[in-house]
């Protein structure tokens, strides 16, 4: 608790003690639209971070226990061989579940791209066999081996080719999204310092007369820091409330559309913004206080 | 109290002062005069540790300014009361908030030493301005003012750099007496002055001592003061 206590001072204050240097016009407004502005763009990159882990797990979740054997056969022997590769997968270890799809679902699963008066009897299209494994999984290539000696047109497909990539972009878009709110983070720390360091300049008479009636340098820093603390917590709130409104006013959209037509926050997601004015008070902090004790130990 | 052993002082390699020695002990009266440039405020920085020696030794209250961080600079300074010529006051701030300055930066609880605030400012003659801005005050309210800042911590010291520069005689002599007070109370006094006249007016009531810079030695005034 004692540990605490300067910290709680800091956010107090002292209104005196405050008074000391004289409010200054461009530096704040300049902090707090920085605050602002930064908040603003890190509630969208946090949208993107929190999308993208959604579909990564969606995808992870959805895809990690199914697979699908693909049979291309001659007409008359399609049913016969449908039949010995569903025997084959009945009697697999691992396989929780096997059902051939049925004509209406392939047509409804190429509706997308060719429309719905496909005569898919007409055309030669490869009969899909789906598998869900239990939780400990197949033996793919046991499976594999089997099926080549049961129905030699068969193809095991577990999405692994094409799943892994997939998960891995979504990996990497999450990765991108918090990479983005560390840049953020730093440029929003390198303003602020910037400003605190124009501030210290523009008050060079106030901390000689402070140091003249002999004020500290952390008294002097103090000043300055709850000063940038305060301007940042209060751009960055704003910033915060419209960049929580603007995702929220986001079209909504199936969440098989993709990661962009699933951008924004579901149910607890909501919370994680609200952290964002806190952490951008506590960048200001460190920034504002590392500036003005280096300005100020530069000073005799 | 403040004790400075052949110390010398240069600005960018040429040396202002060159081998000063000087002590201020409790209850003394010092003087210094000297031609404009000649390094009176140097001398008065060196005793309040805004400027370090380039030689020599300052010891402030029987610690070496050499061995003092900054921290321990800033408490020192709280024992040494200094009126500047121009004041340097927060002129944003009323007077009242000016005047007790020393006492917010030592941590000090304001609100519960309005009493002592109030007589200090009565003392000087400003109970009527304490709302005033600094920019709002004539010149020997300013140094008034200046003088009950640098007495608001109870001082040991008091230095003053042409503390009635700005004021006319009967200013001056008005803040004189108020520097005369102080000394009686047993409070060192240093007043860097070219003022020979305000001299005299101070040696017809206390035993000020006189000092010149000249040639960047520290020399005993001579007899026409």
């Amino acid at each position: 608790m004692r540990r605490l206590a300067p910290l709680a001072a800091l956010l107090v204050g002292d209104a005196r003690a405050d008074r000391v240097v004289p409010p200054s016009g461009f530096t704040a407004h300049l902090t707090q639209f920085t605050a602002a502005a930064m908040a603003f763009l890190t509630v969208f990159a946090l949208a993107l971070s929190l999308a993208a882990g959604r579909l990564a797990d969606h995808w992870d979740e959805a895809l990690a226990r199914t697979a699908t054997v693909r049979l291309s056969a001659p007409e008359g022997q399609m049913a016969a061989q449908t039949e010995a590769i569903l025997e084959v997968l009945r009697t697999t270890p691992g396989v929780a579940a096997a059902r051939a799809i049925p004509d209406e679902e392939q047509r409804a699963l190429l509706e997308p791209w060719f429309g719905p008066d496909l005569p898919v009897e007409t055309l030669p299209l490869p009969r899909l066999i789906e598998v869900t494994e239990t939780e400990a999984g197949m033996d793919a290539e046991a499976l594999r081996f089997r099926l080549a000696g049961e129905a030699p047109g068969a193809v095991l497909d577990d999405h692994g080719r094409w799943r892994r990539p997939l998960i891995e972009a979504a990996g990497r878009l999450r990765l991108l999204g918090w990479l983005s709110i560390g840049l953020i983070g730093a440029a929003m720390a390198a303003m602020i310092a910037l400003s605190a360091h124009a501030a210290l300049a523009a008050n060079a008479r106030v901390i000689a007369v402070l140091r003249l009636v002999g004020a500290r340098d952390t008294f002097i820093a103090r000043a300055f820091v709850r000063r940038f603390t305060r301007r940042a917590l209060e751009g960055a709130a704003a910033g915060t409330a419209l960049g929580m409104v603007a995702v929220a006013l986001l079209p909504r959209a199936d969440a098989a559309a993709g990661v962009l037509a699933g951008l924004g926050f579901r149910g607890a997601d909501w919370l994680v913004p609200l952290l964002l004015p806190p952490v951008a008070a506590a960048v200001a902090l460190v920034a504002t206080r590392i500036t003005a004790m280096r300005v100020l130990k530069g000073i005799t | 109290m403040i004790e400075l052993e052949d110390v010398s002082h240069s600005y960018g390699g040429a040396e202002l002062l060159s081998g000063i020695s000087l002590r201020l002990q409790p209850g003394s009266f010092h003087f210094l005069t000297g031609p404009s440039g000649a390094g009176k405020t140097t001398l008065l920085k060196l005793c309040y540790a805004e400027l370090r020696p380039t030689r020599g030794r300052v010891r402030l209250f029987g610690a070496e300014l050499a061995g003092m961080d900054r921290d321990a600079v800033a408490r020192t300074r709280r024992r040494i009361g200094v009126v500047h010529q121009d004041c340097q006051f927060l002129d944003h701030l009323p007077l009242a908030e000016n005047v007790s300055l020393p006492l917010l930066v030592a941590g000090r609880d304001v609100a519960a030493e309005a009493g002592n605030l109030r007589e200090l400012l009565a003392w000087v003659g400003l109970q009527a301005q304490t709302e005033a801005l600094p920019p709002q005050l004539s010149g020997g309210e300013r140094q008034r003012a200046a003088l009950a800042r640098a007495v608001i911590m109870d001082p040991d010291v008091i230095l003053a750099d042409e503390p009635t520069g700005n004021v006319d005689w009967e200013m001056s002599l008005r803040i004189l007496q108020l520097l005369i007070e102080l000394n009686r109370m047993g409070k060192a006094i240093l007043v860097a002055t070219h003022d020979l006249n305000l001299i005299r007016a101070a040696k017809a009531q206390v035993a000020a001592r006189v000092l010149r810079i000249k040639g960047q030695q520290l020399q005993q005034a001579g007899a026409e003061l």
